[in-house]
């Protein structure tokens, strides 16, 4: 049994490490959320060159097709750095999305795209309800003159303003359906919404009478696409989520063994020395689910979806406590903007809202293990794995 | 990441899956509640006996002293596998899983020869007596005095929490042979015959009502010098040889037994009433029963992390206070959960009439408060977490 990420693994790990701390360092990440769109366009290039825009991506369509625990490895990090701009938007939920609905032509031209890193993307799903489920949904789309045009209102879209597509979802006939629309598209009105985490961008976009470029897929086949890129996404965000938790628990130990108060460094009180033992398991149990979860959908295996709900409902508290033990222990310096613990508390609680709180998660899993019959027995795996 | 097991281990594990299918007593339930104690334990040590003459004693223990050598995942999945078979305990936990494995570690041939076949066999029965009154978590405080005199020395002193003190033929005994040394130094680990003359042994109730723990007292004891074990002077290094490897299996069995607890519990939640409805259809109960679903999932990953990482590092690190604070802690935290779940019922103990499953719930509710006590505190863990794993100075 291996739990965990093997040697190859670890080294790319360090690697996305090596190249963040040299080209996005945290002073760079402050000058660019104080940007317009925070996004840096010489730095996706240079994050495409390294392949990251196309690690999940399958080869046929310019990707290296590698698998999730890669992926987890890479997002650890990139939430680590707290790199900002529409990474995760793109490949995480705009690219899974599209791997799993389009069509072979629909795929070499948007999955080629971004894993070449000529494109980014995004996905617009939710509306004025913030309901993420396919009932909620108003926005609409009809057939008209070969194509489909598009009417409604969509929220919290990450980095529609720099985005070159846009994967929509909507209702066309009465079914979910994906549709992309170039971001160029006439009819589109793109504002941006204030949200608490200035390292990744949403907004609010109208579209009156758009055009889109291509349908992805309707009915049955849209919701498995949505279900299955949801779940990517969903581990990829936990994956992040660790990386910040990572972070939080490294700058807090630090300063605990710096600052000095009453003769001494303050991490020798047992007050504080506990407040950073319960943030290395919060992270390192975050981790365990993370990977796992990772697993479960790599190796296609039964309950993936519970261990992706189990992963989210976890880190999604963890994560905010985690931060607030590292504000915390950072006393008055934790309190202040100079100081770098707000802006991963910020992103933990954005992180937390995305894809399902830790309330939604657990209903998840209520609806699996209480109301499936019969009750799930004892795993087979218990501690020690599963049996070929 | 690879979560299968090889062919060895799963060879292993079936073959004895057969075996405890085979040879669990059907009867172990009605004396599991037993109230007489002794007649109780000699029914686990008749259990033990049936175990080591299988060859599934003392697994661990290299084969040259009767054990198979058994890899940590062979020992993990025994744990699961006698726990998932509903099998009784073996009777000499202790000194099958601590003081046979230190007395292989720094015991002579002679003291090998002499103690370790009776463990495997349960013939003779042993105990630990490391705390004292004034020597808990600062166990390194500890005051019973070793005396040498000519070929013996001489014990005087007193321990507490000693499991399975009522039924010992033998005691781990750590003392001050020195008694001008403090702390670490001076200490020698003692193994001693329960039945010489000035050993008191003196039940300990504790909040459940039960007595799984003794009170030792030590007046004017006689220990042959030939039964310290390691050198004189060196007993704290001895008794923490294999402290460590404890705690990496430790959850194993625990995690067996909550995920069972919780999956009954779920069972139970479909017909009992709460708050107008069942209390699987209580929206407030579906989130606590899945946050300890989450939870117990999670104490299971990070026990087969950490497995992993003794497998590929060798030696089991600090990591282990992780998981006993997890699974202390996480346990405690759905012990409530059930009792709100149960409502009313959740107050009922054995014996009653109208008690569901025999009380195991709210003996349960009771019994777990131990946890983050024993074993090492949830704050000591902390300590070793802060000090060990992230570096924080020492606070003491």
């Amino acid at each position: 049994m291996q739990f965990g990420l093997t040697e190859t693994q670890q080294t790319l790990k360090n690697t996305v490490r090596k190249f963040l701390a040299a080209e996005c360092p945290m002073a760079e990440v402050r000058r660019l959320m104080e940007t317009e769109s925070v996004f840096d366009a010489a730095l996706w290039r240079k994050m495409a060159d390294q392949g990251w825009t196309g690690m999940i991506i399958p080869e046929q369509y310019a990707g290296f097709g590698m698998g999730m625990l890669e992926m987890a490895a890479a997002l650890e990090e990139m939430g680590r750095a707290l790199l900002p701009g529409p990474f995760f938007n793109t490949v995480l939920m705009a690219g899974a999305l599209i791997e799993n609905a389009g069509n072979e032509s629909q795929k070499q031209k948007y999955l080629g795209a971004i894993a070449r890193g000529e494109a980014t993307a995004t996905v617009a799903f939710l509306e004025e309800s913030a309901v993420a489920s396919p009932e909620a949904l108003r926005m609409q789309a009809r057939a008209a003159g070969g194509g489909y045009v598009l009417d409604g209102a969509k929220l919290f879209v990450p980095h529609a303003a720099i985005a070159d597509f846009i994967v929509v979802i909507a209702k066309l006939d009465g079914q979910v359906a994906l549709l992309v629309v170039p971001s160029k598209a006439a009819g589109m009105r793109i504002s941006p919404m204030s949200s608490m985490d200035m390292t990744r961008k949403q907004y609010e976009v109208v579209f009156s009478g758009v055009q889109a470029s291509d349908l992805l897929a309707a009915g049955d086949a849209a919701l498995k696409a949505l279900d299955r890129a949801r779940a990517i996404a969903t581990v990829g965000l936990v994956a992040e989520m660790t990386g910040g938790m990572q972070r939080l628990l490294e700058i807090t130990v630090e300063y605990a063994k710096t600052r000095k108060q009453f003769g001494r460094p303050i991490g020798q009180f047992q007050a504080v020395q506990h407040q950073c033992a319960d943030m290395l398991v919060w992270t390192e149990s975050s981790r365990s689910a993370a990977y796992y979860a990772a697993y479960a959908i790599e190796e296609g295996i039964p309950e993936a979806r519970l261990a992706v709900s189990v992963a989210k409902a976890y880190a999604s508290d963890a994560y905010r406590e985690v931060g607030n033990r590292a504000i915390q222990v950072h006393g008055g310096m934790g309190f202040t903007w100079e100081n770098d613990a707000h802006l991963y508390y910020r992103r933990a609680k954005v992180s937390e809202l995305l894809f399902g709180d830790a309330t939604f998660h657990r209903e998840q899993i209520a609806k699996l293990v209480i109301d499936a019959q019969p009750v799930s027995k004892p795993s087979e795996a218990a501690a020690t794995g599963k049996a070929k | 990441m690879d979560l299968n097991l090889t062919p060895t281990e799963l060879k292993f594990r079936d073959e004895l899956r057969a075996w405890l299918q085979a040879n669990v007593p059907g009867d172990w339930e009605k004396h599991r509640t037993e109230d007489e104690m002794l007649a109780r334990f000699e029914y686990l040590r008749a259990w033990q006996k049936k175990v080591y003459q299988a060859g599934w004693a003392g697994i661990a223990w290299p084969k040259e002293y009767g054990g198979r050598g058994a890899s940590l995942m062979q020992q993990v999945i025994f744990i699961e596998e006698m726990t998932r078979a509903s099998a009784p305990p073996l009777a000499n936990v202790l000194g099958l899983s601590l003081i046979g494995p230190t007395i292989i570690a720094f015991g002579t041939d002679a003291q090998k020869k002499r103690f370790l076949p009776n463990i495997l066999s349960a013939d003779e029965i042993w105990c630990q007596g490391f705390s004292e009154p004034n020597a808990g978590s600062d166990l390194a405080n500890l005051r019973t005095d070793a005396r040498l005199d000519d070929d013996h020395y001489v014990v005087n002193g007193q321990k507490v929490w000693n499991s399975y003190g009522w039924a010992a033929d033998w005691c781990a005994l750590l003392t001050r042979s020195d008694p001008n040394s403090t702390k670490h130094q001076g200490l020698s680990y003692l193994l001693v015959d329960m039945k010489s003359p000035g050993v008191e042994v003196r039940p300990l109730r504790q909040m459940t009502g039960e007595s799984e723990f003794c009170e030792l007292f030590f007046h004017d004891v006689k220990v042959p010098a030939e039964n310290v074990l390691g050198k004189v002077g060196d007993g704290w290094n001895v008794a923490l040889g294999t402290l460590a490897h404890e705690r990496a299996t430790l959850g194993a069995g625990a995690q067996i037994a909550i995920r069972r607890q919780f999956d009954r519990l779920v069972e139970l939640s479909r017909t009992i009433q709460r708050n107008g409805h069942t209390a699987a259809q209580d929206p407030v109960l579906r989130q606590k029963m899945a946050q300890s679903y989450a939870e117990i999932e999670i104490m299971r990953l990070n026990q087969m992390r950490a497995i992993s990482r003794i497998n590929e590092k060798g030696v089991p690190g600090p990591e282990g206070s992780i998981q006993k604070i997890f699974w202390t802690e996480l346990n405690q935290r759905f012990q409530q959960t059930a009792a709100e779940v149960l409502g009313p019922f959740a107050q009922l103990t054995k014996g009653d009439p109208h008690a569901i499953d025999e009380g195991q719930f709210a003996y349960s509710f009771l019994r777990t408060r131990g946890n983050t006590i024993e074993a090492g505190t949830s704050e000591i863990q902390r300590n070793i977490i802060g000090h060990f794993v992230l570096g924080l100075p020492k606070s003491y």
